[in-house]
């Protein structure tokens, strides 16, 4: 069968699974809402291992399938069809989405199982998934806009998914607004496509580019950066990034789902996909891979002082993507989405494994709170550090080989490029020192009384409260359950993560220089006229950044550990003496301070003046001005209307015969 | 022969109807005033079409009668209902509709 049924399917699945979770809440027991879902995403990823191995009937050059299911529109010189683009590109993306989100799903039939609004987690959560696929699958433009707006909906649900909590429900909006941002950049994009190229689809507007637009046109450039800015807001880059820490306050596994693994890819996917465009716009190109560069060594700077485990986590997912959306900037596609597929594995079991210590720490996030928890969390501990390897960029996990190919590449194409190559190996320091903070401040150290207590079998229990503000919690619905999960416990999300852990100590062996080169020999065809594909970084420059890689990756763990094991006063010592740096960092860069100062206090000082001087004085004056005028001329016609029939008739027959009269005399 | 007489004969029928409009109190009468109006306006046009030799003034009659046919139906309709509902038949004292 030809690749696009089963890609239908693929779509077809979660669609399924959301709608009957959405529509049978009511009758479905205990954890069956979570796993319909699951089972639904599971079927979702079979069919798209078949739809892989039946694009791999057909040659290398001829793997690209369009299939449209009925006409969205029809008109003089537009034509939109609900269809979808199958190509080695897009199996990739669907593969690497519904493969990490089987095991998120399968985390979550756990990990929220005494939450009052299961079903509706499983409906969002698929329903998200559906989405996801929709956009990566999507065949034009248009139906690109439909599943990126989609996602952009399914975030936001599950971000305030605990509705009752206001600081979720503010985090929530956040989200949507800046990602309507992005959505406006995506559509004014699209508008200039068509405006120039006349067409949609995407084979259409990739070949009819290349011959009508020449190098740096304005018009390119000008899609190129209007497509960044819905790229960059969907992937929480600079100067669109403050929505994603906010969106930690969704639940656990949305976090690892939505806001590490899949969705805030999207921008990465974008660039891959209309590279052509980017190709024929150098300038766009270069500004996006310089905004990607300034973004990960940002984002890893603030996660150095974060203290919410989460928000550590959500930096380190920016300043990774930041690495991603430099790797398809400069021309390095396989790397940059080898690198998004090793992420997806790595990030979601850190997200995991933080879950887990979240639920033994009663729902702190605080690592100032945290600490020893090696010994009452020793699968959680073991499977943190696996992925924290991974973050890292440990010699032989995933994260080593897929960072360490977009730096050569860079270094591969020369020039100013260069620096790419340098700013990913200083990140790379950070991100070393950064992930292991997070390990040995949580499980070194001296236990906290929750870890005593969890040593001895009791999962301690606190007062649901909001663990940002402290505010008191109950345990009904719209807020987070009564029970407490942790992998050591239940066996799904001890599952869940034992394969993403697999997967990321050993998902980089599909990709060694010299050796094997699964992922990018797979996606060659589509980027088979890529400008850059003649350059390929020889394997022995490759050897020697996998060497500064490893390097670099052990000094930054080693800083660590000397910094928060060996010492354990420095870091405090730091914070006294690099104060000021310290509150820069804690405060994010002030990026929240500088959108409120900017965005937020002018639009409500403009709203005050509407409501106060505007409304009151200049509205409200016109209106009862027109009511006085229109009630006063009542007053005076009303006496004509007396409701004496004779009268009318004596004024009609008077007013006829004046003027009659009148007309007589003026005749003379 | 000239068109004189039956114009004045049409302004004093026309006269005669505008002043029973104007005194009488009863629907009944004024809708037999109107009538006499509306008839008094067909006299003059049928005379002005006699003397120009020009059909279009008939054809004016006919219509105005057709109206004039409308406009008894609607009001002694109008009459009966105020009559059922046992209200005065008197147009001084139906003034519901005053400002």
């Amino acid at each position: 069968m030809s690749p696009t049924i089963w890609a239908w399917l693929v779509l077809a699945f979660p669609l399924a699974g959301c709608l009957v979770n959405a529509f049978g809440w009511r009758v479905l027991p205990g954890k069956t809402a979570g796993w319909i879902g699951a089972v639904a995403i599971g079927l979702a990823f079979v069919c798209a291992i078949v739809a892989l191995i039946a694009l791999q009937d057909h040659t290398a050059s001829d793997r690209t399938f369009t299939s449209s299911l009925w006409t969205y529109a029809a008109a003089a010189g537009l034509d939109i069809k609900l269809g979808i683009y199958v190509d080695p590109l897009s199996v990739f993306m669907i593969l690497v989405v519904s493969g990490v989100s089987t095991l998120i799903h399968l985390y979550s039939v756990a990990y929220l199982e005494s939450d009052r609004g299961y079903a509706r987690y499983f409906s969002y959560l698929n329903f998200f998934v559906f989405s996801m696929l929709l956009l990566v699958l999507a065949g034009n433009f248009v139906l690109l806009i439909v599943g990126w707006a989609f996602v952009g909906f399914a975030s936001y649900a599950l971000i305030s998914f605990w509705y009752r909590r206001n600081t979720a429900t503010t985090a929530g909006m956040k989200a949507f607004v800046i990602n309507v941002i992005g959505d406006v950049g995506l559509v004014l994009a699209t508008f200039f496509i068509f405006r120039d190229l006349g067409t949609f689809d995407y084979g259409a507007v990739f070949s009819a580019a290349q011959q009508q637009f020449h190098t740096n046109q304005g018009v390119v450039i000008a899609i190129c950066l209007l497509l960044l800015v819905g790229a960059f807001a969907k992937s929480a880059q600079l100067p669109l990034h403050t929505w994603l820490p906010d969106a930690m306050e969704g639940p656990t596994p949305v976090s690892a789902l939505i806001h590490a693994a899949t969705m805030v890819t999207a921008g990465v996917y974008l660039i891959a996909r209309t590279h052509v465009l980017f190709e024929l716009a150098p300038t766009a190109a270069d500004i996006s891979a310089f905004i990607g560069l300034g973004t990960l060594i940002f984002a890893a700077t603030c996660a150095l002082a974060v203290t919410d485990l989460k928000r550590i986590i959500a930096y380190s997912t920016i300043s990774q993507i930041g690495y991603m959306v430099v790797g398809v900037s400069i021309g390095a596609y396989g790397a940059g989405l080898f690198h998004l597929m090793t992420h997806a594995f790595f990030k979601a079991l850190l997200f995991m494994a933080a879950g887990s210590v979240i639920s033994a720490m009663a729902g702190t996030q605080n690592i100032d709170r945290m600490g020893g928890l090696r010994r009452a969390l020793p699968f959680t501990s073991v499977l943190m550090i696996v992925g924290a390897l991974a973050l890292a960029a440990f010699p032989l996990t995933s994260g080593f080989f897929s960072k360490d190919e977009i730096l050569v590449f860079a270094s591969t194409r020369g020039g100013m490029y260069w620096i790419f190559t340098i700013g990913g190996y200083v990140g790379a320091l950070l991100t070393g020192f950064y992930a292991f903070r997070i390990i040995f401040r949580v499980f070194w150290g001296e236990p906290v009384p929750e870890a005593r207590e969890l040593e001895q079998g009791h999962l301690a229990h606190a007062p649901p409260e909001n663990p940002l503000t402290g505010e008191e919690e109950d345990t009904d619905i719209g807020f987070p359950g009564a029970e407490h999960h942790i992998a050591e416990r239940d066996w799904e999300m001890g599952w869940a993560m034992a394969i993403l852990g697999f997967l990321a100590l050993f998902g980089g062996f599909v990709q060694i220089p010299g050796v094997d080169n699964v992922v990018e020999n797979f996606l060659a065809p589509s980027f088979a006229n890529s400008v850059f594909a003649n350059i390929i970084p020889s394997t022995g420059s490759a050897y020697l950044g996998l060497l500064v890689g490893a390097i670099i990756s052990i000094v930054g763990l080693s800083a660590a550990y000397w910094v928060y094991v060996l010492r354990p006063g420095t870091s405090a010592a730091l914070i006294r003496r690099v104060g000021p740096v310290h509150t820069f960092l804690v405060n994010k860069w002030y990026f929240d301070e500088l959108y409120d100062a900017v965005v937020y206090r002018p639009l409500i000082a403009t709203g005050w003046f509407a409501n106060n001087v505007f409304e009151r004085v200049v509205v409200q004056g016109i209106v009862t001005a027109a009511v006085d005028l229109v009630r006063g001329v009542g007053v005076m016609v009303r006496g004509a209307q007396s409701g004496f029939v004779r009268a009318y008739a004596l004024l009609l027959i008077g007013g006829f015969a004046a003027l009659g009269l009148y007309f007589l005399i003026a005749s003379q | 022969m000239t068109t004189t007489w039956y114009i004045v004969l049409s302004a004093v029928l026309f006269a005669v109807g505008a002043g029973g409009v104007l005194i009488r109190r009863s629907p009944l009468v004024i809708l037999l005033c109107l009538e006499l109006m509306l008839n008094a306006g067909n006299l003059a046009l049928v005379a002005f079409s006699r003397a120009h030799g020009n059909a279009e003034g008939q054809v004016f009659a006919l219509i105005v009668m057709v109206v004039a046919a409308c406009e008894v139906v609607v009001g002694l309709g109008l009459i009966v209902a105020v009559f059922r509902r046992r209200l005065p038949l008197n147009v001084d004292d139906l003034r519901e509709l005053r400002g």
